[in-house]
């Protein structure tokens, strides 16, 4: 999908005033709140007009100013899923399921209810009436009645912020797996860093409503590590564990890396912070990490007052940060090798 | 002591006029409700205000302004007349003093009750491909049931007691357009009529209490979910 939008829109004393061309299936739309996110959200969507400019989705205008286009909400089939979930309370799941699916055209149909259902696990759900979910149900439901209007596109306002953070991270497999299952690209809006990396294959950086880069989640996570107050979030696979010395041994990268502090003996994802890892010259004698991984430098950047250090650890990829004091006392240089050290209790599951 | 056939006649009335008023007020009411809960427009102000006008002024200036409008020289009625319908003193004039007096109550519990939807409900709906009228028959209807069924009630308990505008443009001829409380009227300031006129307003309380209670019962059953 083609994204081009130029727009602006005076609201009180804020000013949206955008140019923006993206492309992708997975779009990531990410800023601090009063950046103008929901703004830009409510133009996409036809709830809010523009003062002036144009919205373009694969080239077909929904809004054109000079041409006086201005698709309804409801003609520009950009289906909406909430922070809230916003389902219909007089109407059980199975109603607000078909709500949009009932309003679209036979001939564009193209995704039934027996599927979403069954991809998004809401099967047994039908019959209950929205009050009785709890909040990842709503969610999911939400989501399953976006997908069944056969929308060209599905613009996701910050979906997982009113959700725990268990909860957000078991949401994120079903968002993206019915996008790729129902080739539905979708705008993924949101202030987390994280949440972009796991959605989203390119971001539109906005802040003050304007946009200030469009770039990979990957490339911001780092350009962010300075200013971030948790770091760049490495983010690793890990497969079946084994116990070891009351801690759980995870194979990664050729290697393996123990875990403690709750970890379940189950593979996943994980989490684990740049701010978690130290860096050592030689290795030490004795320390009480318990991950101790010998790496070579494969990259460094600088951001803020850090220099990120990107290591290969026998072909998996990490990233520590450090203070410029430290990277001198350490020499550090691209191919040259050091030791990572994590604490077992470094990492969460996401 | 029994009533006399004019004093049913005024109690059935009552009721005739109670739910006609209601069944022409509802349809009306509910596009007031909406215009001014979901409205952006100039001069909404000025509208909201000339809804709520009748619950400020007297009954008796309301069905004096009704009778200038409807009357045989006022605007309306004039045009009334070249179409051969009449208004003024037939029990449709009652039904017209009940709209407009008991019109600002209806008005607001629908609103309020419009103004409690979620808006994230109507733009996920125009997102789903609802266009402006399927929203208010698939989402905003159902959504102010409640607020519809207690304005009713209410709207129909005020109707029962409509007095001051009913007797200005309906008069007060017995089976024709005594009402309930115009009946009362006329048998509290006759000599002998005391005795009927009690009679007649415990009815009056009956029909006013059992309308209230409906009403309440909307309210609890709406704060309980």
């Amino acid at each position: 999908m083609e994204l081009k939008l130029q727009l602006c829109k005076q609201q009180g004393r804020f000013q949206l005033a955008l140019e923006l061309a993206i492309s992708g299936d997975r779009i990531g739309i990410f800023g601090p709140s009063g950046s103008g996110k929901s703004t830009l959200v409510s133009c996409l969507a036809g709830l809010n007009r523009p003062d002036s400019g144009r919205i373009l989705l694969d080239g077909k205008p929904v809004f054109d100013s000079t041409a006086r286009i201005n698709l309804a909400p409801e003609k520009r089939r950009i289906a909406l899923v909430f922070q809230q979930h916003g389902l219909f309370p007089h109407l059980n799941v199975r109603k607000n399921l078909l709500y949009g699916y009932q309003r679209c055209p036979v001939a564009e149909r193209r995704i039934e209810l027996a599927e979403v259902a069954e991809v998004l696990e809401i099967t047994d759900l039908m019959g209950q009436m929205p009050e009785t979910l709890s909040g990842g149900q709503s969610q999911r439901v939400a989501l399953g009645r976006a997908i069944l209007a056969s929308p060209r596109l599905l613009l996701m306002d910050e979906p997982l912020s009113a959700l725990d953070d268990d909860l957000r991270y078991r949401i994120i497999p079903y968002l993206k797996l019915v996008s790729e299952r129902f080739r539905i690209p979708f705008v993924f809006i949101s202030h987390s860093l994280l949440e972009m990396r796991l959605m989203a294959e390119q971001v539109a950086v906005l802040e003050k409503g304007t946009l200030t880069a469009v770039m990979t989640p990957e490339e911001l996570a780092r350009q962010r590590m300075g200013i971030s107050p948790s770091g760049y979030i490495n983010l690793l696979e890990l497969g079946a564990p084994q116990e070891r010395q009351r801690l759980l041994a995870f194979p990664w990268a050729g290697g393996e890396l123990l875990l403690s502090g709750g970890a379940t003996a189950e593979p996943g994802m994980f989490e684990l912070s740049s701010k978690d890892i130290i860096l050592c010259k030689r290795h030490p004698d004795a320390i009480s990490a318990r991950n101790l991984l010998p790496c070579t430098v494969r990259n460094l950047f600088e951001t803020g007052n850090k220099i990120g250090v990107e290591l290969d650890c026998k072909g998996g990829t990490l990233v520590a940060e450090i203070v410029p004091d430290a990277a001198r006392e350490l020499a550090v240089t691209v191919g040259s090798t050091i030791w990572a050290a994590i604490k077992a209790s470094a990492f969460r599951r996401l | 002591m029994q009533f006399a056939p004019a004093d049913i006649q005024a109690i059935l009335l009552s009721a005739k006029v109670g739910v006609v008023a209601t069944l022409v007020a509802l349809p009306l009411g509910f596009l007031a409700a909406w215009l001014l809960a979901f409205g952006r427009f100039r001069g909404k102000l000025l509208l909201e205000l000339l809804f709520n006008l009748p619950l400020t002024l007297p009954p008796v200036v309301v069905g004096y302004l009704l009778l200038l409008l409807l009357g045989s020289q006022g605007l309306l009625g004039r045009a009334l007349d070249t179409l051969g319908i009449t208004i003024i003193f037939t029990w449709k004039a009652a039904v017209i003093a009940s709209v407009v007096v008991g019109f600002p109550l209806l008005v607001r519990s629908i609103r309020l009750a419009m103004e409690g939807i979620d808006l994230q409900l109507v733009q996920a709906a125009r997102s789903l491909g609802a266009g402006p009228l399927d929203i208010i028959l698939t989402v905003i209807l159902p959504l102010s049931r409640r607020g519809i069924m207690a304005g009713s009630s209410l709207f129909f308990a005020r109707s029962l007691g409509e007095f001051g505008a009913t007797i200005i443009i309906a008069g007060n001829m017995p089976g024709v357009t005594q009402t309930l409380p115009l009946a009362i009227y006329d048998y509290a300031s006759s000599p002998r009529g005391e005795g009927t006129a009690l009679l007649l307003c415990v009815v009056s309380v009956v029909l006013s209490l059992a309308v209230l209670m409906l009403h309440e019962t909307i309210l609890q059953h709406k704060k309980g979910g």
